[in-house]
């Protein structure tokens, strides 16, 4: 199999391997969307080898295999930025749902205080003052 | 329209709905002014967009046990006045989900160009798909059955256009029948969707791009029924 011809084959299977991850909701299409392009791109590029030619000269980059290359990199780059990005906002998502989570068990505890000593199940928390000691969960 | 003005106008148009508005994140006073026209809050703590907010609010129905729910846009676009209609048509035709469509021959909501062309082919295929005629297929404007809410309370799309073109393809995959009625809409307090032809485009290649996907999803079961 000549060069192009795996490359081409490549980014079939890397197509239909992110079709499969899409289907089975195990990936977000904003996230499938540069590799869907990039898949795409590097299959014409397979399929066509005379664009690569065309366009290093135009780019002026001296052997398309460079471009290849470099191109590569920036898209992975781009990538690796954006999920970055998206981590950086799943961790303040994160942080605001333990806020939420231990404000509602304050309420909760003191709205069955409210309720009466008669009422109250016995408390499964460990009572612990604010601290900030990292031996795990306390209850 | 306020939330408050909305909520109001439901409660006298449909007085026998409990309302519940689901806050998605926003930290302004909409919350408390829902709250203080009557209606019931979801105040989610993180921003999770239209199908996260909508997949909470179904849950909400579920859980409550509501055999009925209608979905309804919050800037007033919707007319409470039509959801007897809607929920009339879901009861003589024996629907799960029915929704109040534009272009149907009631009310004048003008689109035109591109806008209006991209809307068209995604309501032509996805008629195809449901099998029944569709002229609105973005239309937030819907009242779903008990079968609809166990669907949509665990599997109600977070992604674009999830929330409308989406929807309607769960659904349909699920063997829940879907329907239509004609309504008019009131003019949107944000102004009128763009009219150039580049977002046009964009928009009809995003929308195929989900109708594709979702078309292909493996086929989940409906949730198991209350059984307390």
């Amino acid at each position: 199999m000549t060069g192009y011809a795996l490359a081409v084959t490549l980014c079939l299977l890397v197509v239909a391997l992110l079709f499969a991850l899409l289907r089975r909701r195990r990936i977000r299409e904003k996230y499938a969307a540069l590799w869907v392009i990039l898949a795409i791109a590097v299959g014409l590029l397979g399929a066509f080898p005379r664009l690569a030619f065309w366009l290093s000269d135009v780019v002026g980059v001296q052997a398309p295999v460079n471009l290849l290359f470099a191109t590569a990199f920036v898209v992975l780059l781009a990538v690796c930025i954006q999920i970055s990005s998206e981590v950086s906002s799943l961790e303040e998502q994160t942080r605001t749902l333990a806020e939420e989570i231990a404000l509602l068990r304050l309420e909760v505890r003191q709205s069955t205080e409210l309720a009466g000593p008669a009422e109250q199940t016995p408390s499964t928390d460990a009572a612990s003052a604010d601290s900030t000691t990292t031996d795990g969960p306390s209850a | 329209m306020t939330i408050g003005a909305v909520v109001r106008e439901v409660h006298e148009e449909v007085p026998q709905a409990d309302v519940l508005v689901v806050n998605d994140g926003s930290i302004d006073a909409t919350a408390e002014v829902a709250r203080a026209a009557g209606a019931l809050v979801l105040d989610l703590p993180v921003n999770l967009g239209v199908g996260g907010a909508m997949r909470a609010g179904y849950k909400y129905a579920f859980r409550r046990g509501y055999q009925r729910t209608v979905q309804l846009d919050a800037d007033g676009q919707h007319d409470p006045a039509s959801v007897e209609r809607l929920l009339g048509a879901m009861r003589e035709r024996g629907a799960d989900i029915v929704i109040g469509a534009r272009f149907a021959g009631v009310g004048e909501y003008s689109v035109r160009g591109p806008r209006r062309w991209s809307m068209k082919i995604l309501a032509k295929v996805l008629s195809r798909v449901t099998g029944t005629r569709l002229t609105d297929t973005t239309s937030g404007f819907k009242v779903c059955g008990r079968a609809a809410i166990r669907l949509f309370s665990a599997d109600y799309p977070a992604e674009y256009l999830g929330d409308t073109v989406e929807s309607l393809v769960i659904a349909t995959r699920a063997g829940l029948k879907v329907d239509q009625v004609g309504v008019a809409m009131r003019p949107r307090a944000g102004g009128s969707p763009s009219h150039s032809p580049m977002k046009a485009a964009v928009f009809l290649l995003r929308a195929v791009f989900a109708l594709a996907i979702a078309l292909s999803r493996p086929k989940a079961p409906l949730p198991a029924e209350l059984t307390a």
